[in-house]
């Protein structure tokens, strides 16, 4: 079975950049613009700088220099091109990966029935269904919409959507009765209700939560922009008092200096790249194969404090394994691995396999098949397997009760031609020492949480073997993570008390949920969120809907019922409980990326106020040179410095806020400490080392 | 440093840092309604008081009815006030028979008062008759704090409380700031400076013959009851025109050293009333921490500028071994005056022992900067700490995204809503120092109140403005502030720094009262311990500093080069 995720695009994909740059012209658009404020004002300056640029050979050196003036200008534009860049890559690259997947889905032709009964039927177009229409499936057919079936049942190819190429059985109700529209019919006939309205499948809104003009703004986003504005109003303010202040003092300052002053104290950093970082986190969202019907759904992932998840599949693997053979006494371990082998043979499941797999690898057995005379197959009615061999002898093993069932049906003869085994016959039922040592070894395994099955030749026990639910490799480190993140994960699962506590030790959950029922579960968020915490839990059956619901962050399962799916506010393609982690882990990148890029923003400010304070007043006060800490060669030079530098760092900085800051699962002390060091720090620092050298650069190469 | 500043100093901090915490959990005690030694005596007034009103004393109410009641009270105070000072002539209590105030100085000193910034553009002893300085001033002084206490206590109930929709009752928050921690600490006070020499009566002025002969007339009046409240209500207003300069309203070391104490004592008090609430110590204690760690560094460099002198004087035959002493009371001295210009600043309160303007260049520039800040640094008696929990909401939002959750503080979750009121907040700081300094510095109407040229001229304006928007009401002598454009001008700034804080964070408060608290948890954002400490004192510095640098460039920092490169104005 091999999963192709959608392909990882490069970063700078030539293929994305061409495009990128001609939209991030087209996005000059009053209309793009005023959706960014910060961009928006620093638009409307650049307006301003170039109609003095064109006017300054005409007004005259209290203006400022010319080719100085003409260069702010032409760097201002290449601030509000540096952000359009930004969210124009960001755009390109989660389009490039949903229309990928949207190419499988472009007008595909509908096989409408008049009713559930009809027997003929009409082709329409895909796009025109309505919820509610009837579509007949038939192998080979593409699916032209989400939706139920409603009849009939048919293995479907849904590699185009989840990149899992077994095809999967779809049956009229019960659990797997939803199919996505784009998947292929392989075999048999299906009835498809249709659910979706036209342009609202889940694609169609990942498709939105991509498109920056559509894009809806999620709630940090919309209060991180509140305050981007604040400031702005602030440094609005600062530079335009400062004129006065300047003339009270008895210096002119070039207004060209107060507009550069200004685009470089607005948060143009967070400003431009606010946008891409959020489509961004939309896209990693996607690439692990995860839509979220919105934005907000994303970003309250970051927020979760629990997470319920299912032990089949998320926290061990969905089958037991044998882990160990338990002898009886009297019992050599081999004697006793090569007829569990022998039995085992025959039975496909994958616990059958798994013993056989065991002898193999512990013991170094191959399977001697030329001693087996007739393989006795593993069926749910009989639950057990084995096989007779050449020499009369029986092998069986299987569930303890069935066996037991089995030994004491065997002819007496067997029995007893086994010296040293007295058979005590009591109450139509066999007993033996040996017996009783089974029944011992038998609770102890169940008590660790394990499945029992017994192994009997010829009537006689041999030995216990141990079936575990196997913690899968690395879960364990998983969920420590999560506990310093200050996640507390529940295992929920369908186990009795005695079985979830066993494994929950061993898989080192906080806390689970034994003999879970939905209504258990619902009760369990209702209590946790009572409590004030924000839960996340995965479903698939149409019985997980309402918890689904009533989940903070719910994630279907794409094989659910579309119940489920509808009552979910993430989907996921792969049908993988364990994406619930990456899920909270994506919500929380998005977070930290907003607050490192606004820290690091804010503080690159105190270093462009060195550079250009000290350049607008030392004409009038040249004591003021004092301030001058970096040494810039000139007013000019260090104004257009501040200037560039503020342009050149969107650019700089847009491969971080399309990957995401760092993230490694911590307390939100050490993430505090290491995010304000890296970015609150680096902020303050970086900048003057920055514009240091873009001073020494112009300088060097006489621009001013 | 000599050890005998050291020493006041240190006896300074170590008053503070005992009295304050068993002071924050008495009004803790009084605020939310349980039984204190006090009770007995005051229980049956705030009952009284409740019937009058026709308040039931457990009626929450919800933030607007809460700010509707605040702005009517003190609208109705500010008309009372305005009528008392245009009417002075015709009321009792005016021995020497002083004029009625002119409009425009009744409008700038009862709002002035009325904001709890007495700001004064006049003297206290020429212009109030003794009627208007005790059923007037001393009035406001005690329900200006009063309004700003329960405010606070308003504020804080927003941010602590785990269930219901109101943020208490403006009425009874109202008397109980007066009465159960204004009132008793006033009388205590009031008694200390009386022993200390204040005077306390009613007598008309003292004709004095001088040693050279010269006729004085030596100044009477209750001016300890009101210097008690001026100082612990952190109002500042002087009884006397040079403030607690004047021997009489400070005459010895101790009457300075209980005074300094009173201005701080009441707004440091509100960390440990606010820890309480919030049932977290340790959230109070951080907030303690970050005021306390940004006054100690103010009160260094401007203890170390003035004691440093002035460099251009060093060239002159002056003795510059004390310090800089221009415009210090020589019974203070250099340690004394910063310690009080540092102390008066840093909380709202704004009497002086010193003038400001005569102090060097960067030590006139920290007790600007710290009112350019909003006066959070203990601030003014409950105006401080809602003013400081809107830089905490702001904190806590740009650094609680970088944890990677929403932000959430005390369990809240700072939103859209929240941040937008904390942004309206502050943007009125930079709307009443820059803006409306801005305008003082270029209309010619404004210019004409600067006694100074270039920019200590300017420094005199932004301390102006900067004094009435923190509502501190101290002043930078040079400038005339009595001008029909300054006293309008000014008492816009101390509107705009009073009330359009006040009311949106009411309105934050009501936003989060009703919100679900969020169990902490390894992964919320930790907002105590040195860490958000040092982060709150980062924002406050960053935003504060991002503000008025070049502002202050232009002002002190020009004036400071200068006075280094050896150049005067």
């Amino acid at each position: 079975m091999s999963k192709h995720r959608p392909k990882d695009t490069r970063l700078l994909d030539p293929a994305l950049v061409g495009p990128a740059l001609r939209q991030s012209v087209v996005k000059l658009d009053p209309r793009a613009l005023v959706r960014n404020p910060v961009i928006c004002v620093t638009a409307v300056v650049a307006v301003v700088a170039t109609g003095l640029a064109v006017a300054a050979p005409f007004t005259g050196a209290a203006y400022g220099d010319p080719a100085t003036v003409a260069q702010i200008a032409a760097w201002l534009w290449f601030t509000v091109l540096f952000a359009n860049f930004a969210e124009a890559l960001a755009e390109g690259r989660g389009k490039a990966r949903a229309d990928s997947l949207r190419a499988t889905r472009t007008d595909t032709p509908a096989k409408k029935l008049a009713t559930l009964a009809a027997e003929g039927w009409d082709e329409v177009s895909g796009a025109s269904l309505k919820p509610g229409d009837i579509v007949l499936c038939e192998t080979g057919d593409v699916i032209p919409a989400d939706g139920e079936v409603v009849a009939g049942i048919a293995s479907v190819d849904e590699s185009a959507i989840t990149g899992e190429s077994a095809p999967v059985i779809r049956e009229s109700g019960g659990d797997r009765s939803a199919v996505t529209g784009g998947t292929r019919v392989v075999s048999d006939v299906i009835k498809v209700k249709v659910t979706q309205k036209p342009g609202e499948s889940f694609l169609d809104r990942m498709i939105g939560l991509v498109e920056g003009a559509q894009r809806q703004k999620t709630p940090n986003e919309v209060a991180l922009t509140i305050l981007l504005v604040g400031m702005s109003l602030i440094f609005v303010m600062v530079v335009a008092t400062l004129e006065p202040f300047a003339q009270y003092a008895g210096a002119t300052i070039p207004v060209a200096f107060l507009l550069a002053l200004l685009v470089t104290l607005i948060p143009t950093t967070i400003g431009g790249l606010l946008s891409a970082i959020g489509i961004a986190g939309m896209d990693r969202l996607v690439k692990s194969n995860v839509i979220a019907k919105s934005g907000r759904a994303v970003e309250a992932a970051g927020d979760v404090d629990v997470l319920l998840l299912d032990k089949t599949g998320t926290i061990t693997y969905g089958n037991r394994m044998a882990d160990e053979l338990i002898p009886l006494a009297g019992v050599g371990e081999r004697e006793l691995a090569a007829a569990a082998m022998l039995a085992s043979l025959a039975d496909e499941t994958p616990e059958g396999k798994s013993i056989v797999d065991l002898a193999k690898r512990k013991y170094h057995m191959s399977p001697e098949r030329a001693r087996v005379a007739t393989f006795v197959p593993f069926t749910a009615q009989t639950r057990m397997s084995g096989c007779d061999l050449t020499d009369g002898t029986v092998i069986r093993k299987g569930a303890v009760d069935a066996i037991l069932q089995h030994v004491v049906a065997q002819p007496e003869p067997v029995a007893a031609a086994l010296p040293g085994h007295a058979v005590i016959v009591s109450d139509g039922t066999r007993q033996s020492r040996l017996a009783e040592q089974c029944r011992r070894e038998v609770e102890r395994v169940a008590k660790a949480g394990g499945t029992p099955l017994v192994v009997a030749e010829n009537g006689r026990l041999l030995g216990v073997v141990y079936l575990k639910d196997i913690v899968k490799p690395g879960i364990r480190e998983r969920f420590a993570q999560l506990r310093a993140m200050g996640i507390r994960t529940v295992m929920v699962t369908g186990d009795n008390p005695l079985t979830a506590a066993a494994i929950a030790a061993e898989a080192g959950v906080d806390d689970f949920l034994a003999e879970a029922t939905p209504e258990k579960k619902l009760e369990l968020i209702r209590k946790e969120q009572q409590d004030g915490r924000l839960v996340a839990m995965c479903g698939d059956g149409s019985n997980d809907a309402p918890a689904l619901a009533q989940a903070d962050i719910g994630i279907a399962m794409n094989d659910g019922t579309p119940a489920a799916r509808e009552a979910g506010n993430l989907v996921d393609l792969d049908s993988d409980p364990a994406k619930l982690i990456e899920v909270v882990m994506v919500g929380k990148q998005l977070l930290i990326s907003r607050g490192a890029l606004t820290t690091f923003s804010i503080a690159n400010d105190v270093a462009k106020y060195f550079a250009i304070i000290p350049a607008l007043f030392v004409a009038a006060y040249p004591q003021l040179q004092a301030l001058n800490v970096m040494g810039l060669a000139s007013p000019e030079s260090a104004i257009l410095s501040a200037v560039i530098f503020n342009a050149l760092i969107i650019v700089a900085l847009i491969p971080l806020a399309l990957k995401g800051v760092a993230y490694r699962p911590a307390s939100a002390a050490s993430l505090l400490r290491r995010n304000l060091l890296v970015y609150g720090l680096g902020g303050l620092i970086v900048p003057f080392v920055g514009i240091k050298a873009i001073d020494l650069a112009l300088s060097g190469l006489g621009l001013v | 440093m000599p050890m005998t500043d050291l020493v006041q100093l240190a006896l300074f901090v170590v008053l503070i840092a005992a009295l304050a915490p068993p002071l924050g959990r008495y009004m803790a005690r009084v605020y939310q309604g349980e039984r204190t030694l006090l009770s007995p005596l005051f229980a049956p007034v705030e009952t009284a008081v409740c019937r009058l009103t026709g308040t039931r004393p457990d009626a929450d109410q919800h933030w607007t009815a809460y700010a509707f009641a605040v702005l009517a009270f003190n609208l109705t105070g500010f008309l009372v006030l305005f009528a008392i000072l245009r009417l002075q002539h015709l009321l009792p209590f005016n021995p020497q028979g002083l004029a009625p105030m002119n409009a425009d100085l009744a409008f700038n000193t009862a709002v002035s008062f009325m904001t709890n910034t007495n700001w004064q553009a006049y003297s206290g002893e020429a212009a109030l008759s003794y009627f208007s300085q005790m059923a007037g001033l001393t009035t406001q002084n005690f329900v200006s704090a009063g309004t700003g206490m329960a405010v606070a206590v308003a504020v804080i109930r927003g941010f602590v409380r785990r269930s219901g929709r109101g943020v208490g009752n403006f009425t009874v928050d109202l008397t109980r700031s007066v009465l159960y921690v204004l009132l008793p600490l006033a009388i205590v006070v009031t008694l200390i400076l009386i022993w200390q020499g204040v005077p306390q009566n009613l007598m008309a002025y003292v004709p004095a013959t001088t040693l050279e002969g010269g006729q004085q007339l030596i100044a009477q009046g209750p001016a300890a009851s009101q210097i008690a409240i001026k100082q612990l209500g952190t109002n500042g207003g002087g009884f006397f025109g040079v403030n607690s300069a004047y021997p009489y309203e400070n005459p010895t070391p101790l009457s300075n050293l209980v005074q300094v104490v009173s201005i701080l004592i009441i707004p440091a008090a509100f960390c440990f009333l606010y820890g309480r609430m919030a049932k977290d110590n340790r959230q109070g204690r951080a907030i303690f921490a970050a005021m306390g760690v940004m006054f100690l560094v103010a009160l260094g460099v401007t203890y170390g500028a003035e004691r440093a002198g002035n460099d251009l004087i060093a060239a002159l035959p002056v003795d510059q071994s004390a310090g800089n002493m221009e415009g210090k009371e020589v019974r203070f001295g250099v340690v004394n005056s910063a310690l009080w210009a540092v102390t008066t600043t840093a909380a709202s309160n704004g009497s002086v022992n010193a003038m400001h303007d005569s102090f060097t260049p960067v030590g006139g520039m920290v007790p600007m900067f710290l009112m350019q800040l909003g006066e959070i640094v203990f601030g003014g008696v409950g105006a401080g700490f809602y003013g400081m929990l809107l830089y905490v909401v702001l904190a806590v939002f740009l650094a609680g995204l970088m944890v990677g959750r929403t932000p959430e503080y005390l369990g809240k979750k700072i939103e859209a809503k929240e941040v937008k009121l904390g942004v309206l907040a502050l943007l009125s700081i930079p709307l009443g120092v820059l803006v409306l300094g801005a305008l003082s510095a270029v209309l010619p109407a404004g210019v004409a109140s600067v006694q100074d040229a270039g920019p200590h001229g300017l420094s005199e304006i932004l301390y102006a403005y900067s004094s009435a928007t923190g509502n501190n009401g101290s002043a930078f002598a040079g400038f005339g502030a009595g001008t029909l454009y300054q006293n309008t001008m000014l008492g816009i700034a101390m509107l705009l720094g009073r009330f359009a804080i006040i009311v949106p964070m009411l309105a934050v408060a009501g936003s989060l009262v009703g919100k679900k608290v969020h169990a902490e948890t390894a992964g919320t954002f930790p907002t105590h311990g040195p860490l958000f400490v040092g982060l709150l004192i980062g924002v406050i510095v960053i935003v504060g500093g991002l503000t008025f640098f070049p502002a202050l460039a232009l002002g002190p920092l020009a004036e400071h080069f200068a006075m280094t490169g050896g150049l005067a104005y």
